[in-house]
């Protein structure tokens, strides 16, 4: 007998159950569909309205809302959720000192990498603006967007790799620190600049989002404002201070605050190349520590619901630019 | 489960090779069920573990005889996120039928979700017949025993290299102070008479725990080792800071292992290789399951490539304790080929073609140490069997995953961050 659970019995092959779960879902709309084009009049619209938004609200319910009211109740309970123990998760968190040093990182990711992700991606944006072959210096820039973080970050760990002096160096950073003639230094270990090396790697990850949204923004400045201030007589640092910035204004802020939310939420660098060790710790990969290292669900959860409250109002002000940039 | 890899690379060859004979002949001859004639049954038994290739190419091939014998299926499963992944399946209510579990800690967890199911009759009574009667303790819960041991190695090791100890003219030492007398002459000759790496991805420190516990156990004994994991005995109390002492100053100071934040960088792999042979550092206080980090090829025993001793005692009070690990397959259903699967695997009649198949040790007395053909693994083989005198577990791997835990984070601080022990103790004791 075919029962829901052995549709999903980990004994079949993936690809099968995949499979499995495609045709029941096409299956599905498919009969909707056709259920759906026979009907007519008033009533068609109110089903299409049920058609199209009914999955996506059971999906973000399931998928998202629902865990997220379970995750809020979690952090008022015990390790094992089996308990109510108050606010008790809320006080660890900030008493905690490791979990204290993992809010001033992040405060300092969350103030730094957005700021020099933007200004690189802005300058870059600029001075690549109707430059030869700029497509191709663009993708170039862009390539890091493509590979994962996690990926990104074995690379970055292999360039970092520390060897003793009188070792043949096996990573770039410290063969520079030879060429210079200084003693190679342990860059992931010398707090608190080890955590300015961790942004150096989320930097070169998200510079050419920034630098690709902003180009198109730039290149959507009217001719005319340009030419007019040009008559006018500006030109250069000063075109691209009272022109392009100003133009472009909206934007920035989006990519600002977009940055600042993946920072928030940052945790492959972290978790791939210091693990949280050596004072680099930040709130979500302290969040994942507490779930699966130390499997205490009310702490990990009381984590995720402060990360939550922090990307909130940043969210809110992303949400507002982009619909006012919409109106403009 | 980092921790128990164990298998030699050049073992894996040359036991691929052998499983293939092993299927061969025993396909042809149904005389070679004659031990499995107890275990009769239809369906898949499916298993879950952190033991990955080469290790579970092997294992699987030993599987296939109990399959042609016996008709019953074993579908195996293995991941490196093993203890993430176990915990959420068996809340999600996707348990395996049986999970081969390396820290009695998990076990426990386990059993307290109330989905572990005790060991058959059968099980119990090899564990009676076959082990050390320290293994049963390790996954007794509530009065109920939930694990049969399965594969165990031996931590309280010390890995050499032959040619380097005789050319500063020195045998494997039988006491800690000739070992010592070692250290000083490789420091001597210039080289840093310990090898030390502690990088273990998101387990980084573990290693320096290990080296914690021997000393614990070397100095306090059993019974106080016993009551440390418990949490009776505080890290901050004046015996256990005594050996964190202790320790710091065997393994915690460049003169003895180099520079100390390299050796919180250092994979815990890398530690020995090629260190060991070239003779820049000394000698490797690791488990049994290092033999696999050394490359293809390398000849293990007295005079070959390279070799372990038994860590010695540090004093006489109690004789060679040993401190062991091993993995618990636990049943999650109670379905009746699912206890063979266990019988059998806690059985001689796994673990005898296992052994023969290299790189891989167990605790089981069943199994005839001409089994062993590795004149390390016969060693570790012969203190693992010994059915009388102390054998612990991995403390930290018994302590509450999240005192484990700090213990792993505290001990990395002491190196990369030259945190002091007293200081690395009171974090720890925080999190009982």
């Amino acid at each position: 007998m075919i029962t829901w659970s052995s549709l999903f019995d980990t004994s079949w092959p993936k690809i099968a159950q995949i499979l499995i779960v495609l045709a029941l879902f096409f299956g599905f709309y498919g009969i909707a569909f056709a259920a759906g084009a026979r009907v007519r009049g008033k009533a068609q619209n109110k089903l299409a309205l049920v058609l199209f938004l009914g999955p996506a609200i059971v999906l973000a319910l399931t998928g998202l809302g629902i865990p997220a009211i379970q995750t809020f109740i979690e952090s008022f309970k015990n390790a094992d959720s089996s308990q109510w123990i108050g606010f008790a998760n809320y006080t660890h968190a900030i008493k905690d000192p490791d979990t204290r040093l993992a809010f001033v990182n992040t405060m300092l990711w969350i103030v730094i990498t957005p700021v020099i992700a933007t200004s690189i991606g802005l300058a870059l944006a600029t001075m690549l603006n109707k430059m030869k072959r700029e497509a191709l210096a663009k993708s170039l820039i862009f390539m890091p967007m493509a590979i994962s973080f996690v990926g990104g970050s074995l690379i970055w760990n292999l360039m970092y790799q520390y060897q003793e002096p009188n070792r043949p160096q096996t990573g770039l950073i410290g063969q520079i620190f030879m060429w210079l003639h200084l003693t190679p230094q342990h860059v992931l270990l010398w707090s608190p600049w080890n955590n300015f090396f961790l942004m150096a790697v989320y930097i070169w990850g998200t510079t050419g989002f920034g630098m690709v949204i902003l180009s198109a923004a730039i290149k959507n400045i009217p001719k005319e404002i340009e030419e007019a201030a040009q008559l006018d007589g500006a030109s250069g640092f000063r075109l691209f201070r009272t022109i392009t910035v100003p133009m472009v204004k909206t934007t920035i802020i989006v990519v600002l605050t977009t940055a600042m939310v993946g920072t928030l939420k940052l945790f492959d660098v972290i978790h791939t190349m210091t693990g949280g060790n050596f004072k680099t710790d930040v709130l979500s990969n302290r969040m994942f520590d507490e779930i699966f290292v130390y499997l205490n669900n009310g702490r990990g959860s009381a984590l995720a619901v402060l990360i939550f409250l922090g990307v909130l109002p940043i969210t809110y002000y992303n949400i507002r630019s982009i619909r006012a940039e919409r109106n403009h | 489960m980092l921790k128990k890899k164990g298998l030699g690379v050049a073992a894996a060859v040359a036991a691929i090779a052998l499983v293939a004979t092993v299927f061969t002949t025993s396909s042809a001859s149904a005389a070679g069920c004659d031990a499995y004639s107890k275990w009769k049954g239809t369906g898949t038994v499916k298993v879950f573990a952190g033991i990955r290739d080469p290790e579970a190419t092997i294992m699987e091939g030993v599987f296939q005889q109990f399959t042609l014998c016996t008709g019953i299926k074993i579908a195996y499963e293995a991941t490196d996120q093993f203890e993430t992944l176990l915990p959420v399946r068996v809340k999600g209510g996707n348990a395996p039928d049986i999970a081969i579990i390396p820290q009695p800690g998990l076990v426990t967890t386990m059993v307290n979700t109330g989905k572990a199911v005790p060991v058959t009759a059968a099980v119990l009574k090899n564990i009676d017949t076959y082990y050390n009667p320290a293994w049963k303790t390790f996954t007794t819960v509530k009065g109920k025993v939930y694990g049969a041991p399965f594969g165990a190695s031996s931590k309280s090791l010390v890995w050499y290299s032959p040619a380097q100890f005789k050319k500063l003219g020195v045998t494997a030492p039988k006491t800690w102070a000739d070992m010592e007398a070692i250290a000083a002459k490789f420091k001597a000759a210039g080289a840093t008479p310990w090898c030390a790496g502690i990088e273990s991805g998101a387990a980084t420190g573990w290693p320096a725990t290990d080296w914690i516990e021997e000393m614990v156990l070397r100095e306090l004994g059993p019974d106080q080792y016993n009551k440390w994991w418990k949490g009776e005995l505080k890290f901050s109390s004046p015996e256990i800071l005594g050996v964190l002492n202790k320790v710091a100053a065997w393994l915690g100071t460049s003169a003895q292992v180099g520079d100390l934040k390299s050796v919180a960088t250092r994979r815990f792999q890398d530690a020995g290789v090629p260190g060991l042979k070239d003779g820049t550092c000394g000698m490797l206080q690791q488990a049994s399951f290092y033999a696999s980090m050394f490359p293809a090829g390398t000849k293990f025993g007295p005079g070959k490539d390279a070799d372990a001793f038994y860590l010695p005692a540090t004093n006489t009070k109690f004789g060679s304790p040993i401190e062991g690990g091993g993995e618990f397959p636990v049943a999650f259903s109670k379905r009746k080929e699912v206890g063979f699967v266990q019988d059998y695997l806690s059985s001689p009649v796994y673990g005898t073609p296992r052994a023969a198949l290299g790189g891989w040790t167990s605790a089981n007395s069943g199994i005839p140490l001409s089994s062993y053909k590795d004149p390390v693994l016969k060693v570790v083989a012969a203190s693992l069997q010994a059915k009388k005198g102390a054998i612990v577990f991995d403390a930290s791997d018994l302590m509450p995953t999240a005192v484990n835990g700090a213990f792993w984070k505290e001990m990395t601080k002491f190196y990369a961050e030259g945190k002091s022990m007293k200081d690395v103790a009171a974090a720890i004791d925080a999190n009982w």
